[in-house]
């Protein structure tokens, strides 16, 4: 089984979030990153479960400047074997699925796994675009992913149901709780990741969209404290004043 | 020019989020004085299918070789045929399964900028500016899309379904699926949903955490959902240690909702847990430390131990339905 896994950079999920620049910018002062969980946490370690029990290999790919080195370090000593980063800023997700795309077109994975969604633009868009770029099937939100002879059989939840979707490799799934247990590299494992490949390519991919502008949710208001025993008073509350039931 | 929405079936209606769908796309066609024409897959009669002109659409494309159940390969086909068939440059899905599954191929296949999870209808007073929320609800970015073709997907509880027309001309629409061999099969259905309130589509969702102490204490939250129809929902350290499924938790790494009402009993409130709920139009706060950081995050705090304070909750609730039914 040759696996490629797509990783991405987010800040850690504790980051008190500010903007630069006339709030064009998300300011990255102080901020910690970390491998996004759905990519770490479920892509790559179903990925080198795949490859404990099938053989093979298992490549990360990132599409981000020098300073996403750090994380793709952490995925190489959790037991990727080798790392590929595209040398450019992940500007939007045309710009990264293209890039990524036009690496995996000739290299013959087998399997491409994502995570569901980064946890900082929320887009769910990278994996389905690659799909359709190198014309394989895409599975969403896979939360169980088995590999039986030369298909996978997928568990997806559609609005409250389980469903299993199977379809022939190669092909593109994104991983959503469920698929794996998080690992924790151990010594070795970081000592490792420290030898392993880790080759830069470029690209040119203009992205298709942008962000103008940032902006913080409006502050909420003073909570409103209600006594223990005066539920009645609450609910009245939810009726008349928040007009939500 | 127009503009053009998916939308799915479910029980022989239009979804609810596609309805909101449908109603969002025809605003954008009235802002740009163009038209709004819905695709509609699944087994609906055509007098359902009509009534997605209530919300705002003229037209509606009646595929009518769909099989039964959502099938991501063929929908995409029938989508790229339906833009073809109404020369639409805005394609509007919900952000819902189908959406995240359809969506990105369709934007990929057609070169068009993408923008997923809306929450606010487009700024077309000078170019066209879609807002969604970033950084897992803690702040919104506005993108501004210079494609020629466009494609949103809308946050499902996000900008409410407006009914502003009348029955729709519905049109049957071969899209010619019929030789399409799709690359998917959809197997079985492991868990069938046993009715009760779901939980992304849930106006009201009752939600708790490890302040419960023991997974048999939640018959009261369950009671109180019940009573006030309501989804139950639950903290991330709750299903991971196996007292709620998966599917409950909510947050960061499980799922993102926007009811109108969250009622959070025994959640401490950590950011990761607020990134799933925060878009949420009033949350209520049930916790025995005054000191727990969601209360910050509430609109209503009750200080209190859950064991006595939501019984109470639950007898209010059948008291309010009493008198206002
Ligand atoms: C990368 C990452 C991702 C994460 N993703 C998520 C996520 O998606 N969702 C999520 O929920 N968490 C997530 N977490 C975990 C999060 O940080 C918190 O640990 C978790 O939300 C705490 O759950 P809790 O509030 O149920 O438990 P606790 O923090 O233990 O809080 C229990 C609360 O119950 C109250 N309480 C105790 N007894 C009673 C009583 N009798 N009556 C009333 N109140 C009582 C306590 O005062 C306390 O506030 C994530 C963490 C990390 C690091
Ligand atoms: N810059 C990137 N480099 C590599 N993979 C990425 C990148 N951005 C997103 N992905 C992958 O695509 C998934 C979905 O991302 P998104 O579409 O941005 O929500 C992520 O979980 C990653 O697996």
């Amino acid at each position: 089984m040759k696996i490629l896994v797509c990783i991405s950079q987010v800040p850690d999920t504790t980051t008190k979030i500010a903007f630069t620049d006339n709030d064009t910018r998300f300011n990255e002062d102080k901020v910690q990153y970390i491998v996004n969980p759905y990519d770490e946490w479920y892509a790559l370690v179903r990925a080198l479960e795949l490859k404990e029990t099938l053989g093979g290999n298992v490549t990360i790919i990132t599409v981000g400047n020098a300073s996403v080195e750090a994380i793709i370090r952490k995925a190489l000593a959790i037991g990727a074997d080798d790392a590929v980063r595209i040398d450019m800023e992940a500007a939007d997700a045309w710009s990264v699925a293209k890039s990524i795309a036009d690496y995996a077109s000739d290299k013959g994975f087998d399997l491409i796994l994502a995570g569901k969604e980064t946890i900082d633009y929320n887009g769910s868009e990278v994996p389905g675009m690659i799909a359709a770029l190198l014309n394989q099937p895409y599975i969403a939100l896979g939360s169980k992913l088995d590999v039986i002879g030369n298909s996978v059989s997928v568990e997806v939840e559609i609005d409250g149901e389980v469903e299993v979707i199977s379809t022939a490799l190669p092909c593109v799934v994104s991983a959503a709780k469920g698929m794996a247990e998080q690992r924790i590299p151990n010594m070795r494992g970081i000592m490792a990741a420290r030898t392993k490949a880790i080759s830069v390519l470029s690209s040119t991919e203009q992205p298709l969209v942008k962000v103008h502008k940032f902006s913080l949710p409006k502050p909420k208001s003073e909570v409103k404290l209600i006594d223990a025993d005066q539920m009645d008073s609450l609910v009245q509350l939810l009726h008349t004043e928040a007009k939500v039931i | 020019m127009s503009v053009l929405i998916f939308a799915e079936t479910a029980k022989g209606s239009i979804k609810k989020a596609s309805l909101e769908a449908i109603s969002y796309g025809a605003q954008i066609a009235a802002q740009l004085q163009t038209t709004a024409t819905a695709v509609v897959g699944g087994a609906i009669s055509n007098e359902e299918a009509a009534r997605a002109g209530e919300f705002g659409v003229s037209k509606v494309l009646l595929a009518t070789n769909l099989p039964g159940h959502f099938d991501p390969m063929l929908v995409e086909q029938l989508v790229l045929k339906a833009v073809e068939a109404s020369s639409a440059k805005i394609v509007v899905f919900s952000h819902d399964y189908a959406g995240r599954s359809v969506a990105p191929r369709i934007a990929a296949r057609l070169k068009a900028g993408l923008v997923s999870g809306a929450v606010a209808l487009p700024d077309t007073s000078s170019g066209f500016v879609v807002r969604k929320n970033v950084f897992s609800g803690k702040a919104l970015a506005e993108y501004q899309m210079n494609t020629e073709v466009k494609v949103i997907t809308l946050l499902p509880n996000s900008v409410p379904a407006q009914k502003n027309g009348s029955a729709a001309a519905v049109e049957a629409f071969d899209a010619a699926l019929a030789g399409v061999q799709s690359s998917l099969k959809i197997e079985k259905k492991v868990r069938e949903h046993k009715g009760g309130v779901l939980l992304t589509e849930a106006e009201l969702v009752v939600s708790a955490g490890r302040g419960m102490k023991d997974p048999s204490n939640w018959n009261i939250i369950e009671e109180l959902a019940e009573t006030m129809g309501a989804a139950t929902a639950c903290s991330r350290p709750v299903s991971d240690i196996g007292w709620r499924p998966h599917h409950e938790h909510v947050g960061q790494t499980g799922i993102a909702i926007r009811p109108n009402l969250y009622i959070a009993v025994g959640i401490s409130g950590a950011i990761q847990h607020l990134a799933g709920v925060n878009g949420s139009k009033v949350i209520v706060v049930i916790n025995k430390d005054p000191e727990a950081p969601f209360f910050k995050a509430a609109d209503y705090g009750v200080v209190g131990d859950a064991m006595e304070v939501v019984p109470r909750l639950t007898e209010a609730f059948r008291k309010f339905k009493a008198a206002n039914s």
